[in-house]
């Protein structure tokens, strides 16, 4: 019974785990509510989008999740089933035009964003009761201008007019790297290595430090309870434990215990006399065949002084 | 078309697939190399485990072919055999599989009963932070130079882990030049040692180690990985797998685990690791002006991490007290070559005082090291991914 319920229970934390990692990490990332001239579907027509974007470090599978721009119905485009395109691979975006005509594929909402007012966009988990992320894209925003986060899948929301320094980046991230900026900082400030060796250092042996003075006290309790339980064993109390300094023994005089105990019992191992020989069977067979083709593995023995 | 020119064409076709007409002269160098590693590890029995692996992986990868004709056999053509199997080292997975193995292999007693050899193991990560500011000085970009230092931790499977993040393209020199060095330890830290240390203090003697607790073993490598991890979360992979594994070994209710960790999957991965790393070393990607450099850092990484450790040892002797002197002898075990530095302290120890066993206490700061080498990957992981 007790099995029973631990292994209910590790399937429980495992589910939970596996949920934890799953679609929560699921953001809504840059609204287009009007487009006149950013990017065409591929039919060609110029029509809001909602771009979605996977924070996991592993791909995402999202059919079946729900989009939406009303909180009354928040089954209100269900993402199909079936499209090898719904998976987002790591850190990655996808973008769902809002032209409300679903015939069109899995990526064309069957709702539209309404512009000149406040458009609620909402995703809901495949139980449609989920909500794992939502934006209320304001009514100020203008035609060709994005409502975006500053940062992918974190950050505040703000709006993208397009310019050189708030640039609109359908299927791609909101902040474009050219280089990797933690490289470019200790090129620029650490030219030398000078702070990266002694951080490092510092680090490396905060780390051990630690583990040495865990170990210390470990050790010191270790010992404690040892000595305790030598008194156990001999009969002494506390204070005559501590007066004797009861320590652990060490290693060599375990083994001279051990040793005048094997020779004072005699203790040899009783082996019966009787020898059988048996006669070995080796029938044959064409794989067994190869035990008298094949020679042993060779060993090199080296000399060693 | 005649029956003889369509022989003859396909004929000639043939030849242009043969290694022959595709053979260029770094094809050549790259396989005197990798006879020279089975070689080296035949006859002078230097590492053979790796050596040959590697070797023969070299000449593997050095087979000169057609890549335009689509074989799909070369390491770098994606979906090759080759090439699956080198996932485990450009995903960084052969690495955590070893480190389990060798924490299932490893008895922290030594450790555990004397922890302050721990910093010990940390000291000598000096060599690693010393090739770093050197490869910044040659020219190589941060997360190069940190990829290329972490060759002073004296630790291959952490050298191919976090050049497989912060440096693909110099991850076969660098896990070549890791492990040739971890082969000439013993040509290159006994002179060191001797160079910084006095007869005296190589004859100095250490009281055994105290026994230690089995309650002790099995709560080191939970609080081992905790705190450490805690510390350097970049390092959960290695560390994790490290203490994992003792804990497999040191629980008593998992030995079949612990044994099958310890030599089946360690053997196993070992000569995929080994044959994938030598086979990644093409002589197009191997051969050029920075695998000289990176060869040249690790050895300079090597020398740091040896001197440093020795040192540390001298330093840290002026604060302790006269009975509790550690031999510094025992210092170049900091750099995480299990065992062959602490055997080579036993040796030298021995050399001075034929009474004098230091393998024990030169187990302390050596498996330290491999700690230690982990959690600096885990910073440079951490700083520069």
């Amino acid at each position: 019974m007790k099995k029973s319920i631990l292994t209910l229970a590790l399937a429980a934390m495992c589910c939970t785990a596996a949920f934890a990692q799953g679609r929560s990490a699921l953001r809504l990332n840059e609204v287009m509510v009007e487009n006149d001239s950013s990017i065409v579907d591929e039919y060609g027509n110029h029509t809001g989008w909602i771009e979605l974007f996977n924070s996991n470090f592993s791909p995402l599978e999202i059919s079946s999740i729900y989009i939406t721009n009303d909180k009354n119905d928040p089954k209100k485009y269900p993402v199909p089933l079936g499209d090898v395109n719904t998976k987002i691979a790591k850190r990655q975006h996808v973008v769902f035009y809002t032209d409300g005509e679903p015939n069109k594929g899995t990526f064309h909402t069957n709702f539209t964003l309404t512009p000149g007012q406040d458009n609620w966009i909402g995703i809901y988990d495949a139980d449609g009761i989920t909500l794992i992320d939502e934006v209320l894209v304001p009514a100020e925003l203008v035609c060709d201008n994005t409502w975006a986060r500053t940062e992918d899948g974190a950050g505040e929301w703000a709006v993208r007019t397009g310019g050189e320094d708030d640039y609109i980046t359908p299927s791609s991230a909101n902040i474009i790297k050219g280089t990797n900026p933690k490289i470019e900082e200790f090129a620029t400030q650490d030219a030398h290595g000078w702070g990266m060796a002694v951080m490092a250092m510092a680090i490396v042996f905060s780390a051990l430090l630690v583990l040495c003075l865990c170990f210390y006290a470990i050790g010191k309790i270790g010992a404690m309870v040892t000595r305790m339980n030598k008194a156990r064993s001999q009969g002494l109390t506390r204070q005559e434990a501590k007066a004797e300094n009861l320590v652990h023994d060490s290693g060599e005089e375990i083994a001279a215990i051990v040793m005048a105990l094997h020779e004072h019992l005699n203790a040899h191992d009783t082996e019966n006399t009787i020898l059988t020989i048996n006669k070995v069977k080796r029938a044959y067979s064409p794989w067994s065949s190869k035990i008298y083709n094949l020679r042993q593995v060779p060993e090199l023995h080296h000399n060693r002084h | 078309m005649s029956f003889g020119d369509f022989v003859l064409d396909n004929l000639r076709q043939f030849w242009e697939l043969t290694g022959f007409a595709n053979a260029e002269v770094g094809n050549f160098v790259m396989l005197a190399v990798g006879l020279f590693f089975i070689w080296l590890a035949i006859k002078k029995n230097f590492e053979p485990m790796l050596l040959v692996p590697i070797g023969f992986g070299i000449l593997i990868g050095n087979v000169p072919f057609n890549t335009a004709a689509g074989l799909e056999v070369g390491i770098y053509e994606e979906g090759s055999v080759l090439n699956i199997l080198y996932n485990g080292v450009s995903a960084g997975w052969y690495p955590p599989l070893i480190f389990l193995g060798i924490g299932a292999m490893t008895d922290f007693s030594a450790l555990i009963a004397n922890p302050k050899l721990m910093l010990i193991g940390a000291a000598a990560q000096f060599g690693i932070f010393g090739a770093y500011m050197v490869a910044l000085a040659i020219g190589f970009a941060p997360d190069q130079a940190g990829a290329i230092a972490i060759i002073g931790g004296a630790d291959g499977p952490t050298a191919i882990f976090l050049s497989s993040k912060l440096a693909p393209n110099l991850m076969g020199a660098i896990a070549v030049s890791a492990y040739s060095y971890m082969a000439l330890v013993p040509v290159i830290q006994p002179p060191l040692m001797r160079l910084f240390t006095t007869k005296k203090e190589r004859m100095i003697k250490m009281k055994p180690a105290r026994a230690v607790s089995q309650n002790e073993k099995i709560v080191f490598p939970i609080v081992g990985m905790l705190l450490t991890c805690f510390v350097v979360p970049s390092g959960l992979p290695l560390l994790g797998m490290l203490f994992f594994g003792n804990l497999l070994r040191e629980c008593g209710v998992t030995t079949r685990l612990a044994k099958t960790a310890s030599n089946a999957l360690t053997d196993i991965v070992t000569i995929l690791l080994g044959m994938t790393v030598g086979a990644s070393t093409q002589a197009s990607q191997f051969l050029t002006p920075q695998t000289i450099f990176i060869f040249f850092l690790g050895f300079m990484a090597f020398i740091i991490a040896s001197s440093s450790g020795v040192l540390f040892v001298k330093l840290f002797n002026l604060v302790l007290p006269k009975d509790k002197k550690i031999n510094p002898l025992i210092g170049n075990a900091g750099v995480s070559a299990v065992p062959m530095s602490a055997r080579i302290s036993n040796n030298l120890g021995l050399e001075y005082d034929p009474s004098n066993y230091l393998l024990m206490h030169a187990m302390g700061p050596n498996v330290a090291g491999v700690i230690g080498s982990a959690v600096a990957a885990g910073v440079l992981l951490g700083f520069l991914a």
